[in-house]
């Protein structure tokens, strides 16, 4: 008994009417708009992929693929990028800053952050304001300055300090220390001073109170600090550069930004660009997850929220 | 001082001094490291030149010397020595941003709106270019560009006999890796931005017989203007002083922008006065640009409370 009294049957969707559909209102299932982000995310993310398959790569071209082999890694004996002396320097100079920040900008700024969020008085305004200097400044302008200061100031402590490793780091740590200020006392401010007093209304000390409540509360804003200033320190060039004095301090980023033009430059280049990539992200990585174990013992963590608040971080 | 505690203060529980000895630390760091950077720059830019050609800073105030900056003034107004630099960052920073607008809206209103089950692995995918030096990213596309690249090859097969040379100094190249390197900076915080719009309010717009085209150019691109200011500023700031995105895309002096002009001027030769000067005409657009952003910002916020 086939329908007398249905109402008018729909035509059977095909491709054609699907597309024809698509053309009325592209809109109406944001089918153009996934496509526009994974072709985005295609866009964003494919060169850096071919440049690391490059570094695999048979011959000595940067452009065309010759063959997968492992020479530009370990196999060449003078130009692979653990074997190249300049290379493999390059590569220790730079975890060597990366520590060197860390260790300092972290402690200086979480001590500041402290300070930021509960000093009221005369002079918190400017040094609020001082902080945020560093975030506003292109970091040329930031590196042209301590340059001059460092090579047209002779006085202490400016004389003390030549183009180098020291001047290096404290180029850094300048930069950095803003970003550390900023995660901390975001942090502050969603803890909140509860915790704290009641700490002090039981009987514990100031230094009781911080050692034994603030710090493991602010435990999580501080290895996220850890992790943005070696990832700063690590990724940075501008100011690494300018204060670099000799081949001796030269990192990984400054070796890219001189040979990468050059035409009998090798795909260990590449190689070494990988390695700077996989240290960031196993740092990411390891990061994430100590804050995931942290997060699940104490406040439950959306995956969502933590990705986006890592992010947000370096931005 | 009681009076204006806020979240994360403690007022009564310690000693005044004690958080005041936090601070001090720092704050002599950034007294030491940022406030008298900046004043050399000045003492450079109003100092004088020796014999040897090397710059002689001018520390007192009373003995500036306004020459070399009235120099670097005069170049960057057109007809100047440096309007091209300063023509080319204006319109390769214009180009970029509304490359990465374009680009990047559509982006982040997808994720925001629209991801469901995917959410989570685009936004993952959306941070890693963060964690991917900036200069690894730019040295993949000179593979990409290189003359027998993959771009190249690709224009050949779909029928151009001559495909462009790519990396010297074609301005298409740096607006396109300027735009590549600085996207993510502008992405997350426009859906950080969406992501905060209350759907009640796009649902009222619709119930009240607003069209889609109609509530998102009404409700949603408004509601989201904050957010594409910040983004904005977050990326113009570093763009104004880039030089090595143009160093390494092109390479050429046609080319060049602001940032190349006072990296040639302080590291290329003699002429460290100049550059001193450059970087506070650099500092002096900056602030203009920052001054509009802050009352934007201000008027928006009043706007919409």
């Amino acid at each position: 008994m086939t329908s007398v009294g249905l109402p008018a049957r729909r035509p059977p969707e095909t491709a054609l009417s699907r597309a024809a559909a698509w053309i009325r209102n592209p809109w109406g299932r944001p089918r153009f708009l996934a496509a526009a982000t994974w072709l985005y995310l295609a866009w964003a993310l494919l060169p850096v992929l071919a440049a690391i398959l490059f570094s695999f790569n048979d011959g000595r071209s940067r452009s065309v693929w010759q063959g997968f082999s492992i020479r530009w890694w370990w196999g060449d004996p003078t130009f692979s990028v653990f074997h190249d002396p300049t290379l493999t320097h390059a590569l220790t100079h730079s975890l060597e800053l990366a520590v060197l920040d860390m260790a300092i900008a972290t402690p200086l700024g979480v001590i500041l952050a402290l300070g930021l969020a509960r000093w009221r008085g005369r002079g918190s305004g400017t040094a609020n304001f001082l902080m945020l200097v560093p975030l506003v400044t292109p970091e040329l302008a930031m590196a042209v300055a301590l340059l001059l200061v460092f090579t047209q100031l002779s006085i202490v402590p400016f004389a003390l300090v030549n183009l180098g490793t020291t001047a290096q780091v404290i180029g850094q740590v300048t930069f950095s220390l803003s970003y550390v200020v900023v995660i901390v006392r975001s942090r502050l401010a969603s803890i909140g001073p509860e915790y704290e007093e009641a700490a002090r209304d039981l009987g514990a000390s100031p230094r009781q109170a911080l050692r034994t409540v603030l710090v493991p509360l602010l435990f999580p804003a501080i290895l996220a600090s850890m992790l943005i200033c070696f990832a700063l320190s690590i990724d940075d060039f501008v100011v690494t550069q300018y204060m670099s004095s000799d081949a001796g301090t030269t990192t990984i980023p400054m070796y890219l930004y001189a040979n990468a033009r050059g035409g009998s430059t090798t795909p260990a280049i590449n190689a070494l660009a990988t390695i700077l990539v996989l240290v960031t992200l196993i740092g990411v990585g390891a990061a994430f997850a100590i804050l995931r174990s942290f997060g699940r013992r104490t406040e439950a963590r959306d995956t969502t929220e933590a990705v986006s608040g890592l992010a947000a971080l370096e931005a | 001082m009681g009076d204006r505690l806020g979240a994360g203060e403690v007022d009564v529980t310690y000693p005044r001094w004690y958080w005041r000895a936090f601070a001090f630390p720092g704050v002599i760091w950034l007294c030491l490291f940022v406030v008298v950077p900046a004043y050399a720059v000045l003492a450079v830019a109003m100092g004088s030149i020796d014999q040897l050609l090397q710059p002689v800073p001018t520390w007192n105030p009373i003995d500036w010397n306004v020459g070399f900056v009235l120099e670097a003034f005069k170049g960057v107004v057109p007809g100047g020595q440096y309007w091209g630099a300063v023509r080319n960052t204006l319109l390769f920073v214009a180009a970029s941003l509304a490359l990465c607008f374009a680009i990047g809206y559509p982006v982040a209103y997808y994720i925001a709106r629209h991801a469901r089950r995917t959410k989570a692995l685009l936004l993952v995918l959306l941070v890693v270019p963060f964690w991917v030096s900036y200069l690894m990213r730019m040295l993949a596309w000179i593979g990409l560009l290189a003359p027998d690249g993959y771009v190249n090859q690709v224009l050949q097969h779909v029928g151009f006999a001559h495909p462009p040379d790519w990396l010297n100094g074609n301005p298409l190249s740096v607006i396109i890796a300027l735009t590549y390197g600085y996207i993510p900076y502008f992405i997350l915080p426009v859906y950080a931005g969406l992501d905060r719009i209350d759907q009640s309010l796009l649902e009222a717009s619709r119930d009240l017989g607003g069209s889609p085209i109609r509530t998102f150019l009404r409700v949603t691109l408004p509601l989201s203007w904050p957010s594409i200011l910040a983004g904005s500023a977050l990326i113009v700031l570093p763009m104004f002083g880039d030089y090595y995105t143009n160093d390494l895309i092109s390479g050429s002096p046609h080319t060049n922008m602001l940032g190349n002009s006072v990296n040639l001027l302080i590291q290329g030769g003699p002429q460290k006065n100049l550059g001193a000067a450059m970087v506070l005409v650099l500092m002096t657009i900056l602030a203009v640009g920052m001054a509009y952003y802050l009352w934007e910002t201000a008027r928006q916020s009043r706007r919409l409370t």
